[in-house]
């Protein structure tokens, strides 16, 4: 099974210098892409079928192909690679950056090529002190062996590159909040149209991708579109990092196909539940996912069959739920980092998030009513897709309105008994 | 155009607005916070959330945010699905829970835009039952007072004060729905504008704290449309009165001149009206003292002192009505009527009067500035002298940067974007002056120097666009500035020059004009604007040419009878011997005006003068639009417009102000359209007048009930088609005279939309307001030719010139309580090292004569200033009186 993604990283916790990076076969796609076209560098990673793994989905070649090409275009243009991995129980990028930063970097560089940017950003989440070392340092190790800078490799292409630590806002992994912060603005989110393809950093043509997918760009090159669409299990192109958290016997991050159930990795790689666990349920990608549960667990992840069954792939990281957790309290943990989180931009999300917050605390507290169900339901709505500025609040209802659709009655006990039954 | 449907009927909107936009246009009800008409869309608030469906097969539709999104031909919406209106009422019971509901107490209640916006949505039952959070509120400076429990975070306040007008001591702080507007410590607001955070805020976070001070509820307001009276630009203002004061001042929307907003000298400088020291009485000089005396018997009095034999004066005013000089003109005599102003200024006015009728080159309204893509300031300081042209100049810097946004094809509503893409980038903007100035924060380039020098500056510019005109031996530097300045003026479409009368210096004007006339003749639609010291500048020079040195020495001459000095006092304007000289020569001063100062101390009659509160008046701004201002109320004082008092001393004393009018266009044809300014006192909507007052007006029979329980006979207004009353057309009435803005649902000053015929456009019946004189293109151009020779500082002699400051320099809004606060103390500018080399500190004394009087001010240090000028402040109270510029020595008094 092929593991392009992480089969370099060392089991040693220090990263690969660039010496190590190379001897592994480190810049030849670099080298290989520089002879390309960018355009056909573009037509590569969109006939791999890559798409965004920060969550979204988006067709990565059919974003860069939307950056607008031509002299007349004003410079310069920008990648980002968007590392503020800051979603509940997300922790794939991390790995990425703290084990095979040059993997990322090569991964930018021929993405910049390919949209033709003259500067890039590694934005960091302000935790990953680690991954900061390790780029600040696999940065510099470019810039000396000639793959950043000026006429990289006699391509006459230059780009320059720096890391930006984030302050430490979930919004800045929302990609225009994120350019907001990046030119030091407050992390409010940017109204869409126009994309940040077209303006995004300082009003320029702009491309943000995820860590994951960036690291996935070198082995396109490397090995070729079709060798990266058959990765897969279900068609989607490539591998995916998937993590599992919660009472399972083995919480940890493991790189496989994409397509793989959710019953293989919950029961072969996570080990299942730990002893006295009952799975309940679980958010398939992260915080902002609806709840999937034991009727679900045959379902492929990918980013078309976990849509199918009312949910999102999201990042791939998943929350376990167990039966001796208490969802109301699991969904207020979520609801309070979300209502704290909302950068206080759109009327629905900045009050209704901590509404919602404060009807899960009343829950809990055994202060609950029925109309409160109701208000909660309401919230669900008031905050879908569209209502708000961006997504962070419809994302902040996602395990509310599955937990609501699933799990009701443990809502209802709180109310009946007045208290929380699992406290 | 295009044609979009809404809840299934065909509208023809124009198709480069937003939906909201084109939803209110249309006079739709549809509720909305963030979005201004001058500021445009974000989509914050979420406030205005239709169902937009994707054609006419689609039956579900979407929420989707009508101010972002285009109107677009075919687009198909729904305001009233019962989604859409669940949606809006959803959102504003969100908004509302933490809103502390205390309307009763706000300032904001019964104007208020979330009441209407409320009501508006049907929300009416809040459910949220946990505590609200709270803020503490800020001391911002004596205008502006903060309640930030009230805030519902609509991002107006920061998006006007920072993005529109330039501000940087005000900010949105933290997040979540702890998000904070205000400043990063409490203290004053620095922006001159920050008065229009009161109208731009929804609610009551920001409420004008002079009104606090005698709180009245709008409904309970007298109002009248009038005209700022506190600089030259003329801005259209609401005045409200309530038992006998002036309460407040708003914003008249006038699209050509100040759109929606105010400065807060017009804004806040309103309180002299009600300052202790209005003359309420006609006085009669008695032995020495002032008498009281009843109207009708002063008339008598004055008809005959001024019907004798004896040699007669006139003192016009350049802050008097048109009709006021002229009917003080009528009373003594064409012959001797002066401009009440020296002829340092009216010298400037009559050029800068010569440049804009007989040149070729068009002076643009203040709101068509905005639309200017370069602009070059040649010596006015604006900011303090005309402050909402430094608005407009501030729009006008942007529009340049902003091009780009169309090749993005990004709507000129999508503010957020366009700021993105623009990212701060402002100008070309370039400022001529002789000190630093705060516009300089967003200029291209600046220069410093001498008032000759700037005129010289402008010639070289000139010289750079027409190698016709003369050359001009300049420094390299100044050199690579002026080809700069001219290849920027050249590469945009639409080049404007700023100047002004603020330095008294002729040879500015003419550079303005010859660089003006340059461009014209490269074909550029170039634009010409002349800052004005007074709000009747303009008229009062279009009808006098004498001025304040001609009458002294006019009295010189030959002994006066009686000298008629109209709302003017001559202290301010000349030094305190010759004035004096001047009085002492008239046997009598009868002296018209509303404060009493040192000419009215003088007088031998003193006639109280209605401030613009009390008074029908036309005035004539910078660019020579003639607008009319109306009485607000009848005071129980004797104050009354002074061309009233005027009329009734001369002979013929029964004609009203339409018959006033008609008089002065005989003698003064040039004010022909003053006559259609605005309805004449017969005009009737019906059979109707338009009442001053709301039909809600409460305490009527009740206010006067401790006098007598019988309510009295409303006052009557025959100069006017607007009544004393709440009786009347209850409609909207023509643009000139609309009172206050009110349509039903809409008792904000958000009822404009309904006067507007698209919102953010001109007034339905248009903008009032006319011109009275225009250039002409086929005019000939006439160069001026004279370039003056550069300044040369002088050793131990100083050249002094005026500097100017939006609260102090103008006399009348010094008088007011919240204005006084902000005056700066008496100083005087040195550069730096000037300073250091004569041996001047920092606040060291340095004394002066100033009109053959010894003065002592602190010093302040000037980096900016040429080297050999000292500065200092204009119309302080230490300060009137002087003429600029002078030469003088210092003294320096050591400090003990």
């Amino acid at each position: 099974m092929d593991r392009p993604l992480t089969q370099d990283i060392k089991n040693d916790g220090t990263w690969l210098t660039l010496k190590e990076y190379e001897q592994v076969g480190g810049y030849q796609a670099l080298r290989k892409a520089l002879k390309l076209s960018p355009q056909e560098v573009i037509e590569m990673v969109k006939d791999s079928g890559l798409r965004g793994r920060g969550g979204a989905g988006f067709a990565t070649g059919l974003k860069w192909s939307l950056v607008p090409t031509g002299d007349d275009v004003p410079k310069p243009k920008y990648l980002i690679a968007n590392g503020d991995e800051m979603e509940p129980g997300t922790f794939k990028d991390r790995l990425l950056l703290e084990g095979n930063p040059h993997q990322l970097l090569e991964g930018m560089i021929i993405g910049a090529y390919a949209i033709q940017a003259n500067f890039s950003y590694v934005f960091l989440r302000w935790a990953y002190h680690t991954a900061a070392k390790a780029i600040i340092q696999s940065i510099g190790e470019a810039y000396d062996a000639g793959y950043l800078g000026e006429n990289i490799l006699g391509s006459f292409f230059n780009l320059e590159m720096s890391l930006h630590t984030s302050v430490g806002r979930y919004m800045c992994g929302e990609e225009t909040a994120l350019l907001n912060a990046l030119e030091g603005k407050r992390a409010n989110p940017r109204a869409k149209p126009p994309f940040p393809v077209v303006s995004g950093l300082f009003g320029k043509a702009t491309v943000l991708n995820n860590i994951e997918t960036l690291s996935n760009v070198p082995h396109i090159i490397n090995k070729g579109s079709q060798w990266f669409m058959d990765l897969s299990l279900t068609g989607e192109g490539g591998t995916k990092l998937y993590g599992a958290s919660g009472k399972v016997k083995k919480p940890g991050l493991w790189e496989l196909p994409l397509g793989t159930t959710f019953r293989e990795i919950l029961e072969q790689h996570a080990g299942g539940m730990m002893e006295g666990f009952q799975f309940k349920g679980a958010l398939p990608g992260g915080g902002s996912t609806d709840f999937l549960t034991t009727e679900h667990l045959d379902v492929p992840m990918d980013y078309t069959h976990v849509s199918k069954v009312g949910s999102r792939m999201g990042t791939g990281t998943i929350i376990v739920l167990d039966d001796k957790t208490c969802v109301v309290g699991m969904v207020r943990n979520l609801e309070h980092f979300f209502a704290q989180e909302s950068c206080g931009w759109c009327t629905p999300c900045r009050e209704g998030l901590p509404w919602t917050e404060k009807l899960l605390i009343a829950l809990e507290e055994g202060d609950g009513k029925m109309e409160d169900l109701d208000i909660l339901s309401f919230q669900t709505h008031y905050m879908a897709p569209g209502h708000t500025f961006c997504a962070l609040a419809p994302g902040a209802m996602e395990p509310l309105q599955s937990a609501l659709k699933y799990f009701r009655a443990d809502f209802e006990r709180h109310i009946h008994e007045h208290k929380c039954p699992w406290k | 155009m295009a044609k979009i449907f809404i809840d299934n009927v065909a509208y023809e909107v124009d198709g480069s607005q937003n939906l909201l936009a084109a939803c209110l246009s249309l006079g739709l009800n549809l509720t909305y916070f963030c979005w201004h008409p001058a500021l445009h869309s974000v989509g914050a608030c979420r406030q205005c959330g239709i169902l937009k469906y994707r054609d006419e097969n689609d039956t579900k539709g979407r929420i989707m945010m009508a101010c972002m999104e285009p109107a677009a031909e075919g687009t198909r919406i729904s305001i009233e699905a019962p989604q859409a209106r669940e949606f809006r009422a959803a959102n504003i019971e969100a908004l509302m829970i933490n809103h502390p509901h205390d309307c009763p107490v706000c300032d904001e209640g019964g104007e208020c835009h979330l009441q209407d916006m409320t009501l508006m949505s049907g929300h009416n039952y809040r459910r949220y039952r946990f505590k609200k959070r709270t803020h503490t509120n800020q001391y911002l400076g004596p205008f502006i007072n903060h309640e930030m429990n009230r805030c519902i975070q609509c991002y107006r306040c920061v998006r006007f004060y920072n993005d529109y007008a330039g501000g940087k001591d005000f900010s949105v702080f933290a997040a979540h729905d702890d998000v904070y507007f205000g400043r990063y410590e409490p203290g004053v607001l620095e922006s001159e504008f920050s008065g229009n955070l009161v109208e731009v805020c929804p609610t009551g976070v920001f409420t004008d704290k002079t009104l606090k001070q005698h709180y009245t509820r709008k409904w309970d307001l007298t109002n009248a449309p009038s005209v700022c009276h506190q600089c030259g630009l003329g801005c259209n203002i609401l005045a409200g009165e309530r038992y006998g004061t002036i309460r407040r001042i708003l914003s008249r929307f006038n699209g050509d001149v100040n759109g929606y907003f105010l400065c807060d000298r017009g804004r806040f400088g309103y309180e002299y009206v009600n300052s202790e020291k209005r003359i309420p009485h006609p006085l009669k000089k008695k032995d020495g003292v002032f008498q009281g005396m009843e109207a009708d018997a002063m008339i008598e009095d004055l008809k005959k002192l001024t019907s004798a034999k004896g040699k007669m004066m006139g003192i016009g005013s350049p802050r008097a009505s048109l009709e006021s000089n002229f009917l003080l003109r009528e009373l003594v005599g064409p012959e001797n009527f002066y401009a009440g102003v020296p002829k340092t200024e009216g010298k400037l006015l009559k050029t800068v009067i010569d440049i804009l009728r007989d040149g070729r080159v068009r002076t643009p309204s203040m709101s068509e500035a905005a639309t200017y893509d370069a602009v070059f300031i040649l010596g006015e300081d604006i900011t303090n002298t005309a402050p909402m042209l430094a608005l407009s100049i501030r729009q006008a810097a942007k529009n340049k940067p902003r091009e780009k946004t169309k090749a993005m094809k990004i709507a000129d509503w999508n503010d957020a974007a366009i700021r993105e893409i623009v990212q701060g980038e402002k100008g070309p903007l370039f400022i001529a002056a002789v000190q630093p100035t705060k516009l300089e924060e967003i200029a291209t380039n600046c220069y410093h120097g001498h008032p000759d020098g700037i005129a010289r500056l402008g010639a070289a510019v000139a010289h750079n666009i027409n190698d016709q005109l003369p050359g001009v031996d300049l420094d390299t530097e100044t050199e690579t500035l002026a080809a700069t300045v001219a290849e920027a003026l050249l590469a945009a479409k639409k080049p404007l020059i700023v100047s002004g009368t603020g330095l008294y210096n002729e040879a500015i004007l003419h550079a303005a004009a010859n660089l003006a006339y340059a461009l014209k003749d490269q074909d550029k639609a170039v634009g010409l604007i002349y800052a004005v010291p007074e709000v009747n500048s303009i008229g009062l020079a279009l009808m006098a040419d004498r001025y304040l040195e001609d009458a002294f020495e006019e009295a010189k001459a030959a002994p006066v009878a009686t000298t008629v000095i109209l709302e003017n006092d001559l202290y301010q304007r000349m030094d305190k011997d010759s004035v004096d000289d001047f009085f002492n020569r008239s046997e009598d001063r009868v002296v018209l005006d509303c404060l009493a100062g040192d000419t009215g101390l003088n007088a031998t009659y003193v006639l109280p003068a209605g401030t613009f509160a009390e008074s029908d008046g036309t005035v004539v701004n910078n660019e020579g639009r003639a607008q009319r201002f109306y009485q607000v109320h009848v005071p129980k004082t004797s104050a009354r417009s002074s061309w009233k008092w005027l009329n009734a001393i001369v002979q013929d004393g029964t004609r009203n102000f339409d018959g006033i009018v008609e008089n002065m266009i005989k003698v003064f044809p040039i004010f022909q359209e003053v006559k259609s300014v605005a309805p004449s006192a017969d005009y009737r909507k019906g059979t109707e007048k338009i009442p001053r007052e709301p039909h809600r007006y409460s305490g009527r029979t009740a206010m006067h009930a401790n006098e007598n329980v019988s309510e009295p006979k409303p006052p009557s207004d025959p100069d006017s088609a607007l009544s004393f009353t709440m009786e009347g057309y209850l409609g909207k009435p023509p643009s000139s005279i609309i009172p206050f803005f009110w349509s039903p649902g809409w008792n904000s000053v958000q009822a404009i939309n309904k006067y507007q015929i698209e919102v953010g456009g001109a007034l339905h019946g248009g903008n009032p307001g006319k011109r009275l004189f225009e250039s002409s293109p086929d005019r000939q151009l006439v160069y001026f030719k004279d370039t003056p020779q550069p300044f040369s500082p002088q050793q131990g002699r100083w050249c002094v010139l005026p500097l100017y400051h939006i609260y102090g320099s103008d006399e009348l809004s010094a008088q007011s309580t919240a204005v006084k606060q902000r005056i700066p103390a008496p100083y005087i500018a040195l550069n730096d090292q000037d300073a250091k080399e004569g041996g001047y500190a920092k606040d060291d004394q340095v004394e002066l004569f100033l009109g053959g009087r010894k003065h002592a001010f602190p010093v302040v240090l000037e980096p900016g200033l040429p080297r050999g000028i000292a500065g200092l402040p204009k119309g302080l109270e230490q300060t009137k009186g002087v003429l600029f510029p002078f030469w003088t020595e210092l003294k320096h008094l050591k400090n003990e």
